[in-house]
């Protein structure tokens, strides 16, 4: 019988099955490689040293600095204590453990899920995990990457395995393509995927991404599909590795080089695909041939609208649910916001271009193509954070940073930042944000902070004219 | 870790769906260090007004559910962040057993590492509870897999491995350590073949 990419990465990571394996007994699965940071990490170390274990593999774990470091000058000393003190666990726990660690002063620094495939750590087939949810963007490579908790994060430390029941297999197939779509993005995409599927539509599988819609996108374009997989409850997204993949791993830092990495790229491409469609669980076709901008308006990532639309009335989003009804009439009571209006008419007060979702080079150079000339609404304040510091450089030799600067946004160092507030960089009550984050939670970025997540192109058009724009007349 | 095996309490009624992470703890207590003391914090933006006071419209401040350690509520529960912390929170609390038609996926699995048994029952068995249970007593017993309440009983499905964890308070670092032979023969065998 046929498997699909995910089965295969699967198979080749089982160390160790009880007999009865379909009876209720996990699988003890492999990890390639452990990410770790400051947040999610300190309590997974103390268990160990209270246990007097050690990490089995320090060369497979790689750990920096991002949920709350600051984003203004990283030469200053860091204000919040407590952020501090978990800056500085990290650094001590990563000595005493040999682990190579990206810290805030780092010319590497960066979110977790940007640096982990700009140093070429993350590769087809290998298993990744980190204790933060969002670490499904590396699937994007056709790696298996999963978010875990801290206790884990310690598991892994300790023994390098994780026991896990395996996952079904759901695969979301895209007709049509949004190349030379100007004013649509891969946020779209997936924005409209998780409206489609709803928020517990993935829950207990891995979603492959497939079709014409997915092979003509960037690696940039494709990590931000594969890291809002998790907002449709899957526990993993999964993207086949092909030409495009590889081009992008050359030449990174820590991936393997010349002859090796050649000999490597024929073996992924022999191995890492799904062998026929109907290997799967279950399959979705979405067409994106009529995709337009999204805009969330409510609090979960699955309210959503085109940009053309209205705010829906609960009872219209809730379609005969009154669970969803009632959760759809809180997330309008939070949100401010009265059925009926053209979301192209909410003003709105921030503007955040940033977070693991949307602040790869390529989303930054988006977003500056449309700010060229023109100058963020004075109503508004609007600030980019980088993904990591190599994004920045690299958008500073492009004279990117300029255009930003210029049109008044806020330059900043990298982080996660407003993506969810753990550092000062925070939405006051009730300020409304055009954010490029991935989750619209009640207080995510801030207590009484109301988001609307959307694409880069479409922050910056917001920033622009201090409400939300259907961006593709701009072009 | 603290073993589970049966309990015998009246619910809190938590009446909404996809209840997030975020929600349950708010990112500024993931700056601790510790993995005790998150009680009080717990739904802390729910709970509690801006100056500190409590909020009287929710469920968690009403006199006439305190102490209660079954929570009932409603389909994806835990969905979002991997924070542990969420769950740390719960246990703080007070809460053993969370009654809901679904979980998250990474919230589930976090839920075993620490005492806490999340029960998932049939859509129309979670309704019943919600009309029924106000002031009855839900018997929930891990091991017969069943909830019991006024005079119904409703079965539910939880993996063998789950269930032994919670049963026996299993160390499941210590469990894994012990298969480091097979650990070792397959980082060899990953060695001595391709690199992928
Ligand atoms: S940017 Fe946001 S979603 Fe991504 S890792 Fe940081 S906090 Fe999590």
């Amino acid at each position: 019988m046929g498997r699909t990419l995910f089965d295969k990465i699967w198979d080749s990571h089982v160390v160790f099955q009880e007999k009865d394996a379909a009876n209720g007994n996990p699988s003890l699965i492999y990890v390639d490689c452990h990410l770790i940071h400051e947040v999610t990490s300190p309590q997974a170390f103390a268990g160990l040293k209270q246990h007097g274990r050690k990490v089995r593999r320090p060369d497979l774990t790689f750990a920096t600095m991002d949920h709350n470091v600051p984003t203004t000058n990283r030469s200053l000393p860091v204000i919040d204590g407590d952020s501090s003190i978990q800056m500085h666990t990290l650094r001590e726990n990563c000595t005493e453990f040999g682990i190579t660690l990206f810290d805030m002063i780092s010319p590497q620094q960066g979110i977790v899920h940007v640096i982990g495939p700009e140093l070429g750590l993350t590769l087809p087939g290998k298993t990744i995990v980190c204790g933060d949810s969002h670490t499904s963007t590396h699937g994007a490579f056709g790696a298996f990457a999963l978010g875990i908790g801290t206790s884990d994060v310690e598991h892994v430390l300790a023994t390098q395995c994780l026991w896990m029941y395996k996952p079904k297999s759901l695969s979301i197939k895209f007709t049509g393509t949004i190349n030379n779509r100007p004013g649509i993005s891969a946020k779209d995409i997936i924005l409209s995927t998780i409206r489609h599927i709803g928020i517990s539509g993935g829950i207990g599988s891995v979603i492959e991404y497939t079709g014409e819609g997915i092979s003509t996108l960037s690696m940039d374009q494709r990590m931000t599909i594969c890291n809002m997989s998790i907002e449709g409850g899957a526990r993993a997204g999964l993207i086949a590795p092909d030409e495009v993949t590889f081009d992008y791993i050359r030449g990174r830092p820590l991936a393997p080089s010349g002859e090796e990495l050649e000999k490597t790229i024929e073996y992924w491409k022999s191995f890492l695909a799904t062998d026929s469609e109907t290997c799967h669980d279950k399959s979705v076709n979405m067409d994106l041939s009529r995709l337009v901008p999204q805009v969330s308006w409510g609090t979960n990532p699955s309210m959503v609208v085109d940009v053309t639309e209205n705010i829906p009335y609960p009872e219209e989003f809730a379609d005969g649910n009154v669970e969803q009804e009632k959760s759809a009439k809180r997330a309008l009571e939070y949100m401010d916001l009265k059925p009926g209006v053209p979301i192209t008419e909410i003003d709105i007060d921030r503007v955040f271009i940033g977070s693991c979702t949307n602040a790869r080079l390529e989303d930054l150079m988006d977003a500056s193509k449309l700010l060229e000339g023109r100058t963020v609404s004075s109503r508004v304040n609007a600030m980019v954070v980088p993904g990591s510091q190599s994004v920045k450089r690299a958008a500073e030799v492009r004279g990117i940073d300029r255009i930003f600067k210029d049109a008044g946004f806020d330059w900043r160092e990298s982080g996660c930042s407003m993506c969810l507030g753990m550092n000062p960089d925070v939405l006051a009550p009730k300020q409304r944000c055009a954010s490029t984050s991935n989750r619209n939670f009640e207080g995510r970025q801030g207590v009484g902070g109301r988001t609307h997540l959307v694409s880069p192109i479409m922050a910056a058009a917001a920033a622009v004219e201090g409400r939300f724009v259907d961006v593709r007349e701009w072009f | 870790m603290k073993s589970f095996k049966f309990i015998c309490d009246k619910a809190i009624p938590l009446d909404m769906i996809n209840v997030d992470t975020d929600q349950i703890i708010p990112k500024q207590f993931l700056k601790m260090v510790k993995k005790e003391g998150y009680g009080e914090f717990l739904f802390y933006n729910w709970r509690y007004q801006n100056d500190g006071t409590l909020l009287t419209d929710f469920v968690l401040n009403d006199k006439r559910y305190s102490g209660r350690r079954i929570l009932l509520t409603r389909d994806n529960f835990g969905s979002g962040s991997s924070r542990e912390h969420a769950v740390w929170a719960l246990r703080d609390f007070g809460i053993t057993v969370l009654i809901a038609p679904s979980f998250a996926d990474i919230f589930y699995n976090n839920c075993f590492k620490n005492g806490i048994l999340p029960v998932q029952l049939e859509r129309q068995n979670v309704e019943f509870l919600f009309k029924n249970s106000e002031n009855e007593d839900i018997v929930v017993d891990l091991d017969k897999q069943k909830v019991v309440c006024c005079d119904h009983s409703f079965s539910f499905l939880i993996n063998e491995f789950h269930k032994r964890m919670l049963m026996q308070g299993l160390d499941e670092i210590g469990l894994t350590l012990e298969l480091e032979s097979a650990i070792v023969e397959y980082e060899s065998k990953r060695r001595n073949h391709s690199s992928a």
